[in-house]
Order: C-alpha cells, then structure tokens, then sequence
C-alpha cells in the first residue's frame, strides 16, 4: 500500500521537475555565485586577520624565547636586581608544586561532582542548582577567586603561600572538570548502563566501573584541558602564592612560580629579567601546547563504544 | 516445536505469572491487563507490529523500567513466590536472577575476560582458576568459545557485532539467571550470526527459561515453543506457537501472521 502510494507521488513529481530544469534561470545562478564568492571572500579576510595576529605572537614569543631558552634558565634561581645570568629553576618548580597539588585536589573532587551531576542527580533541585552554579564558577573572572582566597586565606594566616595559589587554581580547575566529566558521562549510552543494571550491578559499581571506564579518554581530556587552563593563570597566583626570590619547597611559604615571575620581570629595567620572562613565556605556551596535544590525543577515543 | 512435544509441555511448571498487568509511561497506557504464564525451561516469543508493548512487557520482568521515573507498572508478576512489583522488592537481586540480553551490543569497555566476570563477580567470591572454569563454560555456552579463547584479554569492542552479541548472551548466562529475556537479540545482525544466536536459543532451553522479543516472525516459529501476539498493548492470543501460527483462535492474529495487516 504504502509503497504503491509513494510511487504515484514520486512519478506525478517528476514532470514538475523537468519543467524547472526547462526554465533554468542563468540570471538568478549568476547572481548567487557572486554573493557566494564575496561571502567567502569576507570570510577569508576575517580568518587571515585573526590568524596572522595568532601567528605574530606566537612568532616573536618563540624569537624572543628561543635566544634566551638555556640550560641555565633550568639550574639557576631567579637572579636579584642588577645581577648578571641566573634562571627560573625556582619559577618552574613553584609552578610545577602549586598545579600539580592542584591537579591532585580538583581531579577527585571534579570528576566526583560530574558523576554526581550525570549519573544520581539529574535533573533534581539540588543537582540544577548545582550545574548553574559551576557554569557561573566557570566564566567568573579568575582575579575575583584570586581576591576570594586573598580574603579568606591569606588575610587569616598573615602571610602569602604555595597552599594558597593552590586552592584558587583549584577552584578554577574544578568547574572545568566537573562540566567536562558530566557531559562526557552523558555521551555513554544509555543502553551500556541498562547491560550493567540487567547482571544486577548496583547504581555506584554501574557509574564507576561501566560508565566512568567507557567515558575515560573523554573524562581524561577534561582534566588535561584544565591543566592547561590554570597552568597560565597569573591574576590568581599575584593575590595568593606572590612570589619568592629563591628556591623553596615550603607550601606554606610564598612562592615562585612561572605567571608571577613573569608579571614581575617583564615591566622591570633589567635586560636580562626581560630576556627571563620571554623565556618564562615561552616555557608555558609550550607546556599548555603539549597539554593540549595530549588531550587531543585522549580525545580521539573519547567514548569506547 | 513437533506435536510430540506438546505432552511433555504440559507437564512443565509455570516459572512466571503476570496478573492483570497494567503499564503506564506517564499518563500513556501502554499494557493493558496482561495475564500471561511462562513455562519453565521453556522459549516464549513475543510478537506485534512496532509499539505493541511487547518490549515494555518483557522490561516489566526485571523491572528495567524502574530506571527511568514516570514509568510504572501496576498489578503482579510472581516469580518464585514473590511479586517482582512489590516496592520493597531488591532490584539488584531480581535482575541477577532474570538476566536480560539488549537489541544493540553492549559489550562493557574491558577485556572479553572481564566482561564476563564482571557479572559473577557481583555475586559470587571465586577463586582464580574457578572463575576461569566459569567464563570458559559461559562462553562455551553461548557458542563464541573457539572464536575468542585466543584473545581473551583483548577488549571485548575489537569483536565483530555477531561476536558482541554472543558476548553479551555469554555474560546474562554467566551469572546463572533462572530466566533470561532477550530483547530483539538479532535484529541488528548478520542472517549468519542470527542463525548462531537462533541455534544458542534453542539449546539454552534445557537450563534456563528464555523470553524473547522479535520482529521477525520466522525466528518467533523457529524457536519458540509458545507465542505471545500482542496488539495496542492488549495482549491478543497467546499459546502453543505451532498453534498460534497455524490454527489462529483470533482474527487478528491470523492478519498479522499471514502479512494482511499493517
């Protein structure tokens, strides 16, 4: 019946078809190509101007960077004012402590709230509130949660420290991590979690061994991408971990770490604090391109089914 | 499915009865007073055009539809003296003991090992080399043993959807369910691996009781001993296939098996 119906319509469409290609229409062709190619010209332009200031960046960072880039800036402290040489080995060691204890806080904590938000709560209250409040978390400037953790930590304990950067790049990792993790969670199949629920699998074994291990490589990228967000953080770190002239593995204590170091050098008269802070720079666009490398990397098996 | 069987049939036991079964998607009536008992050691098919509740019907059997909310069944379904729609029922439990194999695939990202103990694992504390027997003897059962024994630390994703589905039946027999309710388990293969799946079926019967939902009705002849035609979430005849596809009680029925319906 159904097939015998869709045959008349189709054969008392085709002479109507017939009579438009009769009628072809150059003029209006024409026309449309010529607004086709302006708008691909407009489009071209737009790309070109948006890339090239991309492209010069990058290219006189890694000029600027590249002529300073030793094995000394790796060996050597931060040198004082008007000494000659030195390095950022106390920068990049306070960088590496302050994200790496961060990672170690926001990864748990983030990826706990997105299996909360994609598999338990859902479209609860509790859990909607919770999503609206992580997306405003996840746009608000990062000097506002620097001045928070300034207010709440700092002015309590009298002094500026490792710890203190630490949770303000936290609370900027962790909404990244719990959106990234929630919205890879819910690309797993729903039939993938019934197979789990049908072998009488309860709700947690379900999330965290069939769920969370499907959406791995996606939840992974999330993390990797925060990474790379608060490893180029500066506002955050001035109000929390400031700075610290010399090598310290004190947590407790003010800090060195990349962004301030760079802050800092970058406007002084010193040629060679200048030449550090290039350097500087060019170390943290390297580490959040290799960052985002290997999130792509995760990324490309993000959901194993 | 010859006569001579029919004898031997009557003699089985009822392992499930559903009484006055009712099934609402929100405000949508969707099964309507379905009373309906399920031969132990047994193949019951169901069969309809697409929407008829066939597929709700066999999701009420393990209460797979307690996951989403808005959906919810009214009247009784006993299984082993206990009514499966008591609220105080332990779902976890319920579901290890009627298992259930899905229309697409579902292998879990882990290896083929794995995915089969996953399930055992719930249950049972096995030593090494026990839990080794039982995954041999899972994946023997559900025919993909010769295919697979090579490989079985490889991800169960690398098989072929044929190979994945046989998995799947492999891990619902894995965790030893009194019933095992399979879903439209070929409606996304090959006529090969249908053909294994068709085979798998009528040998399970001898240990488990199986409920299977089709769309193909040759398959529902091939390998069913009861037939279950349900229309509009009425259930409209339901008995001994070879009757129900050759001496039809109802009208409709004999429509929808001879093709002069829909």
């Amino acid at each position: 019946m159904i097939d015998s119906s869709s045959h008349t319509f189709n054969s008392a469409q085709s002479p109507a078809a017939m009579n438009t290609q009769a009628t072809f229409n150059t003029g209006i062709y024409g026309k449309r190509k010529k607004q086709n190619l302006f708008g691909l010209l407009l489009s071209t332009l737009a790309m070109t101007i948006g890339l090239s200031f991309l492209l010069w960046i990058l290219g006189l960072l890694l000029y600027k960077g590249f002529s300073v880039l030793s094995l000394d800036l790796f060996i050597n402290k931060t040198p004082g004012p008007e000494s000659d040489g030195g390095g950022l080995s106390n920068a990049i060691l306070g960088s590496m402590m302050i994200v790496g204890s961060c990672t170690l806080i926001s990864t748990p904590i983030g990826v706990m709230a997105g299996i909360y938000l994609s598999e338990f709560g859902k479209n609860s209250p509790f859990a909607s509130v919770t999503r609206f409040l992580n997306d405003i978390m996840l746009s608000a400037p990062s000097i506002v949660i620097g001045l928070f953790v300034y207010a709440l930590v700092v002015v309590n304990a009298k002094h500026f420290s490792g710890w203190a950067g630490t949770l303000a790049l936290s609370l900027i990792a962790i909404p990244v991590i719990v959106r990234t993790t929630e919205n890879m969670l819910n690309l797993v199949p729903v039939t993938l979690r019934e197979a789990a629920f049908a072998l009488g699998a309860p709700k947690w074994k379900v999330s965290t061994s069939i769920v969370l291990k499907a959406a791995q490589s996606g939840v992974m990228t999330g993390i990797l991408l925060a990474l790379a967000r608060i490893s180029g953080e500066t506002a955050p770190l001035l109000f929390t971990a400031l700075n610290n002239p010399f090598m310290s593995f004190n947590m407790n204590a003010p800090m060195a770490n990349l962004p301030s170091v760079i802050f800092q050098f970058a406007m002084s008269p010193y040629q060679n604090w200048v030449d550090l802070a290039w350097a500087g720079a060019l170390l943290i666009t390297l580490a959040v391109l290799g960052l985002n490398i290997l999130a792509r990397v995760y990324f490309r098996n993000k959901v194993a089914l | 499915m010859s006569i001579t069987e029919t004898p031997v049939k009557t003699q089985q036991k009822n392992i499930l009865q559903a009484r006055n079964l009712n099934f609402f998607y929100g405000n949508f009536h969707s099964l309507k007073d379905i009373n309906l008992d399920i031969q132990e050691n047994s193949v019951t098919a169901f069969i309809g055009p697409s929407g008829c509740g066939k597929s709700t019907l066999l999701r009420t059997f393990n209460r797979m539809y307690d996951l989403y909310p808005g959906q919810r069944a009214t009247g009784e379904i006993n299984f082993q003296g206990q009514n499966i729609l008591d609220s105080n029922q332990d779902l976890n439990l319920l579901r290890a003991r009627i298992g259930m194999v899905f229309q697409k695939p579902t292998p879990f990202p882990m290896s083929i090992y794995d995915n089969i103990a996953f399930g055992v694992r719930l249950y049972e504390n096995l030593s090494r080399s026990d839990m080794d027997d039982r995954v041999e003897w899972a994946l023997q059962k559900a025919a993909i043993w010769a295919e697979v024994k090579d490989k079985l630390s490889q991800s169960g994703l690398s098989l072929s959807g044929g190979q994945q589905q046989r998995l799947c039946i492999a891990r619902g027999i894995a965790v030893k369910p009194s019933i095992l309710l399979l879903d439209e388990p070929t409606s996304a293969l090959d006529p090969i691996s249908t053909g294994k799946v068709e085979e798998l079926v009528s040998t399970l019967k001898s240990e488990y009781t199986v409920v299977i939902v089709t769309h193909n009705m040759q398959q529902a002849a091939r390998v069913s001993d009861y037939t279950a035609y349900m229309y509009l979430g009425d259930l409209v005849e339901f008995g001994d296939t070879e009757q129900v596809f050759f001496k039809p009680k109802r009208k409709e029925t004999e429509d929808y098996i001879t093709g002069r319906f829909g």
